[in-house]
């Protein structure tokens, strides 16, 4: 009974989620004595053998015009079939925008099981237990999966990329395709810059800057560390900052390796969406702030004497060694 | 149009996380409930906005909760729903409250079903998806706009460092977050209102749960900031790269 991993594409791309998520597939089936499979739908501009490095021995590819964007619909019949025609008990999917669009209706279609927001492997040892994140974040629950099969979303970032050696069998399924009734006109990516949802390192700024004209010096930080931007709720609406840059309770979450907090006080709604980032790092010329006390790192001053020096540090640390 | 907003009760955002029971059960003490903000000032506040432009239509709650959810219900409705159903059960997973919901929604007629991107208790963000399929209708997820004309909805939704947009005919499934509308604030006369709008007690249907919640964690304390001296970013440098390793 292998596990069947769904892969996400965006404009033939196949996304890191789906790299987090292929790598746990495979790890989850060798603590089964299985392996992984993958399904794929669409049309991807790299060979999909090479995604076997991750650990998948083969996959199911749904190559058709119709599938070049996400219709839930669509999509959750396709991938059904897959999973029924190869006997999966264990699909898993990215907890990213399209996994949770896609993951909840397969629940219903194939009386699965779901859990969203995993951040570990399942205990399988007696029964089936996943972790997962519940309060915003500010606590993890327990859930015991009680059905033949079995759905598990995971969180971006929580799982570590593993690459090896191997190719993927990759096989085209025939699938009876429907015309999609959500019909994409637009797709607008911010380019240039990379998704907050899957950065590594995000340098994000508050209140305390003053006003969206100070925002050069913290573009150059994230520059210098090819970090994504990010800034707290009062930003966003006060607009200084676009919406999709809020992090906190009610805008993003985030976990990358390192957030460095610059003016944010780190009101309990704004730890919520930044918690389970590795390292935090607060500059805050306030000693008292509360993000202090959730901080890995800290330095208490201006913000406007400090971050011009620690771009230029990290610019000398990268040529000196 | 009719317009059904799904509305759920979660603790209040500032709430303290604990856990009793030997770490089995949410300590409800002294908690403040409140609407799930997602449901609140993205999802209902926008089916407001339709109505305040389209006066044909009409905006039904829907909650699966105890006698406990009535005042946040009441809350929706001094914010301008017409009425409200209540489904009395507590649910315990996502999908026993999709059932329950699609039970409501399958003779109602509702030409648009609006949820939230996600409980900011449970995080499931699978309520939406859920009752979309066990409806069959199409289903946006985390949607940031929406516009209506006639019986085509355009929608905006987020996807990993970007946006999509699309066109689909009503009936829809949504499920709404930040961008959507404005938080409002109820007034006085919404208050007044709210306490005689038709607020329906239903029964729920039986369901055997697919998910147990076994127990509950807190994640372990940090250690402790360190502090470095303002005069000194190169030694935050070196700790960034020789001991958290994250540069
Ligand atoms: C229901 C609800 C949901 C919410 N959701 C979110 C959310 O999702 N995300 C979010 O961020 N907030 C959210 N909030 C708002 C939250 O409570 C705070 O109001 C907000 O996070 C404060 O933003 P801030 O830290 O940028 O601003 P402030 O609280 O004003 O803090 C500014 C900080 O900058 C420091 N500062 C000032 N000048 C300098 C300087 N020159 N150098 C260095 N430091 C300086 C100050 O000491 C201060 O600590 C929510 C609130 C509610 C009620
Ligand atoms: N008990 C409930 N009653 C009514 N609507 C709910 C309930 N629980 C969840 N919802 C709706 O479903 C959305 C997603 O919930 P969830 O899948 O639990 O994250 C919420 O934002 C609500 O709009």
């Amino acid at each position: 009974m292998p596990v069947l991993v769904f892969i996400d594409q965006s404009e033939g791309q196949v996304k890191k989620a789906s790299l987090e998520a292929l790598t746990y597939g495979a790890k989850l089936a060798e603590q089964l004595g299985t392996h992984a499979e993958g399904v794929l739908l669409g049309k991807v501009t790299e060979d999909p053998s090479l995604l076997g490095k991750y650990g998948v021995k083969k996959i199911h590819h749904v190559d058709h015009d119709e599938l070049t964007h996400l219709d839930s619909q669509v999509y959750t019949k396709v991938i059904a079939e897959v999973a029924t025609s190869m006997g999966a008990k264990l699909i898993i999917f990215s907890n990213n925008a399209d996994g949770k669009t896609i993951a909840p209706r397969l629940s219903v279609k194939l009386k699965a099981a779901l859990v969203t927001g995993a951040i570990a492997l399942p205990e399988t040892g007696d029964g089936f237990m996943v972790r997962k994140n519940v309060f915003s974040g500010k606590a993890f629950a327990n859930i015991s999966l009680k059905t033949d099969i079995k759905i598990i979303a995971l969180n971006p970032n929580a799982y570590k990329i593993v690459s090896g050696e191997g190719t993927a069998e990759v096989v085209s399924f025939a699938a009876q395709i429907e015309s999609p009734k959500v019909k994409v006109t637009q797709t607008d990516k911010i380019t240039g810059s990379v998704p907050l949802s899957e950065a590594e390192r995000v340098v994000s700024a508050g209140r305390g800057l003053k006003g969206p004209e100070n925002w050069g010096m913290i573009e150059e930080l994230a520059e210098e560390l090819n970090a994504a931007l990010a800034c707290s709720r009062p930003v966003a609406d006060t607009n200084w900052r676009p919406h999709h840059e809020h992090v906190g309770q009610t805008g993003l979450a985030i976990a990358p390796n390192l957030y460095i907090a610059i003016g944010i006080s780190g009101a309990i709604q704004h730890l919520a969406g930044v918690n389970r980032s590795k390292v935090i790092v607060v500059i805050n010329k306030d000693a008292e702030a509360p993000f202090f006390k959730a901080a890995d790192y800290g330095i208490v001053g201006d913000a406007f004497e400090i971050v011009p020096k620690l771009t230029a540090a990290i610019k000398n640390k990268k040529a000196n060694g | 149009m009719k317009i059904l907003v799904c509305i759920s009760k979660t603790p209040d955002t500032t709430a303290k996380i604990a856990f009793t029971d030997n770490n089995t059960k949410f300590a409800t003490a002294g908690v403040q409930w409140i609407i799930n903000p997602y449901d609140e000032w993205y999802a209902l506040i926008r089916a407001i906005e339709i109505k305040e432009k389209d006066s044909s239509a009409s905006i039904t709650l829907v909650n699966v909760g105890g006698v406990d959810a009535e005042p946040i219900i009441r809350k929706a409705l001094a914010l301008g729903g017409d009425e409200a159903i209540r489904i009395s059960h507590d649910p315990q997973e996502s999908y026993d409250t999709a059932v329950q919901i699609s039970a409501i929604a399958k003779d109602g007629g509702f030409d648009l079903i609006l949820t939230g991107r996600e409980t900011i208790d449970y995080l499931g963000s699978s309520v939406g998806g859920m009752l979309s399929e066990m409806l069959d209708l199409p289903y946006v997820a985390m949607a940031t706009k929406l516009e209506l004309t006639g019986k085509t909805a355009t929608v905006t939704r987020e996807i990993e460092g970007g946006v999509e947009i699309c066109e689909v005919e009503l009936p829809v499934v949504i499920s709404c977050q930040k961008g959507m509308a404005e938080a409002r604030i109820p007034n006085m006369r919404g208050i007044m209102a709210a306490r005689t709008k038709p607020l329906k007690v239903v029964e729920p249907i039986a369901v055997e749960a697919m998910t147990s919640t076994l127990s509950f964690e807190l994640p372990p304390p940090k250690a402790g900031v360190k502090l470095v001296d303002a005069d000194n970013v190169e030694e935050l440098v070196r700790l960034l790269h020789d001991e958290a390793k994250v540069i």
